[in-house]
């Protein structure tokens, strides 16, 4: 087909997609949709009886976004911040709006401190972590792991092997350097 | 309690966690009867996300019974059968009051560029999720609804995200009758939102992965035309092919931030965290989709910058609608479709696991195998 005014000609007409699938054009009215328009004022529409909410108790100095006017009404409190990557998340939120790149540099920097002290002070429990259950890495056996990668065309098979590189990499890494300080203090004492 | 907790970028488990409190009178405890692994989940898995810390609970699909109710509850009771959107919102500011639940004021102070979500890192407001025995539930007044009585809990979970964002994908798109409709992503939300694409009388809907085993699914659940992008040397010219080289009326971007096609792109994002998602997927639907035509983003992308081919989304003229679903907007309309027997949500499910077994879960769902589209994990056994 010429490149003209015309839209291409569809393979099925509307009477006969309504036909084959079930509920073809039940929405067909662009504006009776539940989302439209995008914006719809109605103030009662959620049923809330307050204009703004009770707040919640603040624990702990809660940090929050400096474009925020202040600490909203409700929040999470999940995880309160610890340690070092604590320190990080702190400061991060302090000193960097949301448009900062350096904000989100610094909360993932944090979340990869997180995950070192959390994995060191988990030693000293009764339930350290244990790479092989956590990953659910055995499933692998279980659930046709090979087959699954190798059927068809899945193109992530190229990067396949970058996941246990990732995963591996700190606890080799740890591993090696606690090999190499034991030695070298075992080396002292021989001397 | 028994809850699924964060211990680090690919690692996980289940531990004994002090059951929620109420810590507002508006708040409700629901104890959670069945929950779900979101392909969003796994940007947190994947530690994409920053502000995602180790000892958070995960999951913002989720149903349950309330359990307990703060003082100022009046809508739901103790005992109810509840399904939760994965919004958290408060109902009163100024975008709630326009119906942009997704985009709340009032519920995350980590962030003012995106709302409140259960289990999804402290940058959507640090709530613990519903992959867990039990989750508080903040304005139990506002989000939660009863979940009908011919409904079962495999199909309401569906509904706390997946099949309301596929949904409201298709409505960002602007379809209308005989619209040519790409979809990128064959997983949950690019299979729901195919199917709707088709409720809003589209004339053609094509899905476009790399998995075969979901293609089957869009072909034999939404009725699609559909491509392995594997097969094609550049999967946008052969769209063009096969649209007389005009391109599609709407594309819907049902991938996001872990998109494949590009070793480039998926590696600095996904793998080295250089990128808030790597927009493969957006990037083909700029390219494949027609000058003058409309791009709807329903995959998640986290907040740092990406690179997107922006230039070409100017020069053709095109329309970029996006955002996290308001998903109690959606909930009526799909009540009746599903009532209707236009939608069956749960015939995406592949997997009911146990949340003793969620790491297991998450593997198989993060390296896509033995089949897994949709996983649901059950927490309280009936």
């Amino acid at each position: 087909m010429a490149y003209t005014a015309d839209k291409p000609k569809l393979a099925e007409s509307s009477d006969e997609l309504r036909t084959r699938i079930p509920g073809w054009g039940a929405d067909l009215d662009p504006k009776d949709r539940p989302s439209v328009p995008k914006e719809r004022f109605d103030p009662t529409l959620n049923g809330a009886r307050w204009e703004f909410p009770e707040r919640q108790p603040e624990k702990w100095p809660r940090e929050r976004s400096i474009e925020h006017k202040f600490l909203t009404p409700v929040f999470g409190t999940s995880c309160p911040p610890k340690g070092l990557s604590g320190m990080i998340r702190r400061y991060s939120y302090r000193a960097y709006s949301e448009g900062r790149a350096a904000h989100w540099l610094l909360l993932l920097a944090a979340d990869r401190v997180d995950a070192v002290e959390s994995t060191l002070a988990s030693f000293l429990t009764r339930h350290p972590d244990n790479p092989i259950t956590e990953t659910g890495v055995l499933s692998e056996f279980t659930h046709h792991g090979l087959p699954s990668r190798l059927r068809g065309k899945r193109v992530d098979r190229g990067h396949h092997l970058l996941d246990p590189v990732l995963v591996a990499a700190p606890w080799v890494l740890a591993g090696g350097a606690v090999y190499l300080a034991l030695r070298r203090v075992a080396g002292r004492r021989r001397r | 309690m028994r809850a699924m907790v964060y211990r680090g970028p690919y690692r996980l488990r289940v531990e004994e966690k002090d059951r929620p409190a109420i810590e507002h009178p508006n708040d409700a405890i629901i104890k959670v009867t069945r929950a779900a692994i979101c392909g969003s989940d796994l940007h947190l898995y994947h530690g994409m996300m920053p502000d995602t810390r180790v000892g958070m609970t995960f999951g913002h699909e989720f149903v349950g019974v309330v359990d307990e109710i703060g003082p100022s509850v009046r809508n739901v009771q103790p005992g109810d059968r509840v399904m939760v959107p994965f919004n958290v919102y408060c109902g009163s500011c100024f975008f709630c009051a326009r119906g942009l639940f997704s985009n709340c004021h009032n519920v995350n102070p980590n962030a003012t560029a995106v709302g409140g979500i259960y289990g999804y890192s402290h940058t959507c407001g640090g709530y613990d999720g519903g992959q867990a025995e039990y989750v508080r539930v903040p304005f139990a007044d506002i989000g939660p609804s009863l979940i009908p009585e011919w409904m079962d809990d495999d199909d309401a979970v569906l509904l706390t995200d997946a099949l309301a964002t596929g949904y409201f994908g298709a409505q960002l798109g602007d379809i209308v009758e005989g619209d040519v409709v790409v979809v990128f992503g064959a997983g949950p939300v690019g299979l729901y939102a195919a199917k709707s694409a088709w409720l809003m009388g589209a004339g053609r809907v094509i899905v476009i992965d790399h998995l075969d085993y979901r293609l089957e699914k869009a072909s034999s659940f939404a009725h699609a035309e559909t491509y392995n992008f594997g097969e094609y040397d550049d999967i946008v010219v052969h769209l063009k092919k096969i649209t007389d080289h005009l391109g599609a009326d709407v594309v819907i971007d049902a991938v996001g931030a872990e998109a494949d096609g590009n070793i480039l792109q998926h590696v600095t994002a996904a793998k080295l965290k250089l990128q808030g998602g790597s927009p493969v997927a957006l990037n083909w639907a700029i390219d494949s989709v027609r000058k003058g035509g409309t791009i709807s983003v329903m995959g998640a992308y986290g907040p740092m910058f990406s690179a997107v081919k922006f230039g070409d989304a100017l020069n053709k003229g095109l329309t970029l609608r996006m955002n996290q679903c308001p998903v109690k907007r959606q909930w009526p309309r799909l009540f009746e479709h599903i009532r209707n027997g236009y939608l069956k949500p749960s015939d995406i499910v592949t997997h009911r696991i146990p949340l003793e077994h969620i790491a297991e879960a998450y593997h198989i769902f993060s390296a896509k195998l033995d089949g897994c589209i949709k996983p649901l994990i059950v927490p309280n056994p009936a």
